[in-house]
């Protein structure tokens, strides 16, 4: 989601500006890894899910056909866990980003919150997986 | 000054893809606290599924499944550009994720009817 705005936002000067800006650099490609290594796992993630949503909803869906096919099934279980942490991170980098370019929202204080908007937001989707699991 | 031209098709699927993520990054949180609440049992889980059966929530799951098609293919045409470098063609590209998403919604219309 901020693609087009990391390659456009001006690298980070080296000198007297400011003591944090290695902290800062450092910080901008760790989250530049970050986002493209959770795109590249729900590339397929999303992929799977919208099969699986298009063949689920053929003939209505219903709650039996849903647990059915993921109680009990660790396969469905850690895929569903490795989408939610993947997507809670992915969003909450991009939610960033445009709040950085729209709001002025930096620093670190913003930083550690959209982590853990993140997190959280991937752990109600962990608690959901779980619930279809068990 | 931004002096980038804003009619050529990549910063129209710029936009796109930032819209669809924002949508998304929002919903996705409701998403799985509704999902958390009604998998606490299956008699609820069936209770929420047949409230969704209503055509207007029918409506909004169509336009989520094309966000989340249109992001997707959006994505995937950004990591090619970075990663394989597929810089030519732009116009294509653009126009096959543009297809993509409009065909993951016309399928899953097909299926839900």
């Amino acid at each position: 989601m901020s693609g087009a705005s990391d390659r456009r936002r001006a690298p980070p000067q080296a000198g007297a500006a400011g003591a944090d800006r290695p902290r800062a650099a450092r910080s901008q490609t760790h989250l530049w890894v970050a986002q493209r290594v959770t795109a590249m796992v729900l590339a397929v993630a999303v992929a799977v899910h919208l099969v699986t949503i298009i063949l689920a909803v053929r003939g209505g869906l219903s709650a039996g056909e849903i647990l059915g096919r993921t109680r009990g099934s660790e396969a469905w279980l850690a895929f569903y866990c490795l989408f939610a942490l993947a997507a809670g991170l992915h969003g909450a980098i991009g939610l960033r980003a445009i709040a950085a370019e729209t709001l002025g929202l930096r620093g670190r204080g913003a930083d550690l919150a959209w982590l853990a908007i993140g997190l959280l937001t991937a752990a109600f989707g962990i608690r959901a997986a779980i619930g279809l699991y068990a | 000054m931004d002096l980038r031209p804003r009619s050529h098709p990549t910063y129209l699927a710029f936009v796109v893809h930032r819209v669809s993520g924002l949508l998304l990054a929002l919903f996705l949180p409701l998403h799985f606290w509704v999902l958390g609440m009604a998998i606490t049992g299956e008699a609820r889980l069936e209770g929420f599924l047949r409230w969704a059966d209503n055509p207007l929530v029918k409506a909004a799951e169509t336009v989520l499944v094309v966000l989340l098609a249109a992001h997707l293919a959006g994505g995937l045409r950004v990591l090619a550009l970075e990663f394989l470098g597929w810089r030519r063609r732009q116009k294509d590209l653009v126009a096959a994720s543009a297809g993509i998403a409009l065909l993951a919604g016309l399928i899953f219309l097909l299926n839900v009817g």
